[in-house]
């Protein structure tokens, strides 16, 4: 057991706290991409979603948990912690040493992580909406919840990790959650295929305000997402805090600008999306940035990302609810810009950027960092989703897709 | 007997219900339809994409009345319910051959 000395009260509230508002992040989830589908297909992307806390929960108390943080391997954890053992008791965490060492205790950083855990896999819903098989999401989201997202978290998260030791930043997760959830959902629909219709009929959202909700809902929780991850109640977690708050507003704004003028009108969904593309562009610079640097990473995240929107028709893959344009594209953005805007004033753990004299060496590190989780998680996932196609088909009848997921998965309607 | 069915803008529902309540009206029943006229539907655009929505809300009214009072009722109708706009709906009026009060039998005229 750690000794009460170095556990610290203050910082283990704010983690419990933060912990919580990750938790709350996945029900947002569901409803921003809830009311983005058609009615018949409502409770089909809730349950995905709300199912995501049920099965990820227990695979990453059972072994998530020890394959992401358990060892001192640089490519993968072990299975020390299995089924949670030992974790009340052990005195320090392998790696979390020195300047990483934990000042909350293990049973509060491993209910912070399985959060994280929980809604990465949901965050591949929004792009396979509306024709995904109920009982082939369950076992996709089971095998890589235990073998794709613990090994990614393990190279950038854990301090054993090869990305982590070679010097990439990931405070809170831009490729460990973003660029993963967003390169696996590519790599999931090129094995699933577009949605019937698509592109030529309209698919159009059922129920903006479910978005708008979800989008507060995901909004407030992100400044657990972000600032909990400083991992302590001290003056970075504010930094982080501030510079989620910023990044998201100054989205909103860069997306809504490029919308009027390119679209006609400046829409509610806009808003929700491009608030949404700023969270995610912020999270692996939250804790690294000071100054004015979240506002023009936002703007840049809602310029960007706006225009990745065309991908999908240009290229002709139905990415339903843009996670590639949003997550895949924001993440990786965060990511690069942070090798440009670092700065060692704000947090002496991490390391200076282009702007900030530190030179060319940490984006080199960001886009290795890129390379290795888009490479590992493309192919993994593919080999996954494939497999579930040979056996127990990933996809649903045509006929039941017709009817939609409510009906034809669950047996229920969303509306009487 | 005539059956007048009104299709109009949803915002003008209290007006034209008002309108016809003042001029002895004493029944009718309303839905929500859809659909389209000469006004078309109008274009909705989603993250950039633009969708093309054919039916519009519309409401359709419906009433029961004595064939001498059809000339004034849809009178009233088409004046609360104008706007000048394209797309203010339709009146049509059509025969009814039967008509019955539940609650006490009465037939035709009486029960209206």
């Amino acid at each position: 057991m750690l000794s009460a000395a170095t556990i610290d009260s203050g910082a283990t509230a704010w983690v419990l706290v933060s912990t919580a508002l990750v938790a709350f992040m996945t029900p947002g989830l569901a409803f921003f991409y809830g009311g983005m589908v058609r009615s018949k297909n409502v409770l089909g992307m809730l349950m995905q979603n709300i199912f995501a806390m049920g099965l990820i929960s227990v695979l990453w108390a059972a072994i998530g948990f020890s394959l992401a943080f358990g060892g001192d391997g640089a490519y993968i954890g072990n299975f020390d912690f299995l089924f949670l053992k030992d974790l009340g008791t052990i005195a320090e965490l392998p790696g979390y040493t020195g300047d990483f060492g934990l000042v909350v205790p293990i049973m509060v950083f491993f209910a912070f992580q399985m959060m994280f855990a929980v809604i990465t896999p949901a965050l591949i819903t929004g792009a396979t909406a509306d024709r995904l098989k109920f009982s082939a999401y369950a076992v996709l989201i089971g095998v890589w919840g235990v073998v794709v997202y613990p090994t990614v978290a393990h190279w950038v998260f854990s301090p054993n990790g090869w990305l982590f030791k070679r010097g990439a930043l990931d405070f809170a997760g831009g490729a460990v959650i973003h660029v993963n959830a967003g390169v696996a959902a590519l790599a999931v629909i090129l094995v699933l295929g577009n949605r019937k219709g698509w592109p030529r009929e309209a698919m159009p959202p059922h129920n903006l305000p479910f978005t708008v909700l979800g989008t507060g809902i995901l909004w407030f929780g992100w400044f657990g997402f972000n600032a909990g991850s400083a991992l302590g109640a001290n003056g970075l977690a504010a930094q982080a805090l501030v510079n989620t708050h910023l990044a998201a507003a100054a989205a909103m704004c860069g997306w809504l600008v490029v919308e009027k003028l390119r679209a006609g009108h400046a829409t509610t969904l806009g808003a929700a999306s491009g608030a949404v593309a700023g969270l995610v562009a912020i999270t692996p610079c939250a804790g690294f940035v000071g100054g004015f640097a979240p506002v023009i990473i936002g703007l840049i995240a809602g310029v960007v990302c706006y225009l990745a929107l065309s991908l999908k028709t240009k290229f002709g893959f139905d990415d339903s609810l843009d996670v590639i344009a949003v997550h895949l594209v924001g993440g990786i953005l965060g990511a690069v810009l942070l090798g440009f805007f670092a700065d060692t004033k704000v947090n002496a753990l991490g390391f200076d950027g282009i702007f900030f004299g530190g030179g060319a060496d940490l984006l080199i590190d960001q886009l290795v960092a890129l390379g290795a989780t888009i490479a590992f998680s493309f192919i993994v996932t593919w080999i996954i989703a494939k497999a579930i196609d040979a056996t127990i088909g990933l996809r649903v009848s045509s006929e039941d897709e017709l009817v939609g997921l409510d009906q034809s998965q669950h047996a229920e309607s969303a509306y009487q | 007997m005539k059956l007048v069915t009104a299709i109009i803008k949803p915002f003008k529902v209290d007006d034209v219900k008002d309108a016809l309540k003042s001029a002895g009206v004493q029944g009718m029943t309303v839905s929500e339809a859809r659909g389209f006229g000469r006004q078309g539907g109008h274009t909705e655009t989603y993250r950039g994409s633009e969708y093309q929505i054919d039916f519009v809300p519309k409401i359709k009214m419906e009433l029961v009345i004595d064939d001498a009072e059809v000339d004034r009722v849809v009178d009233v109708i088409v004046r609360a319910a104008s706007t000048g706009k394209i797309g203010d709906g339709k009146v049509w009026v059509t025969n009814v051959e039967q008509i019955v009060r539940i609650r006490t039998g009465e037939h035709g005229a009486d029960a209206i």
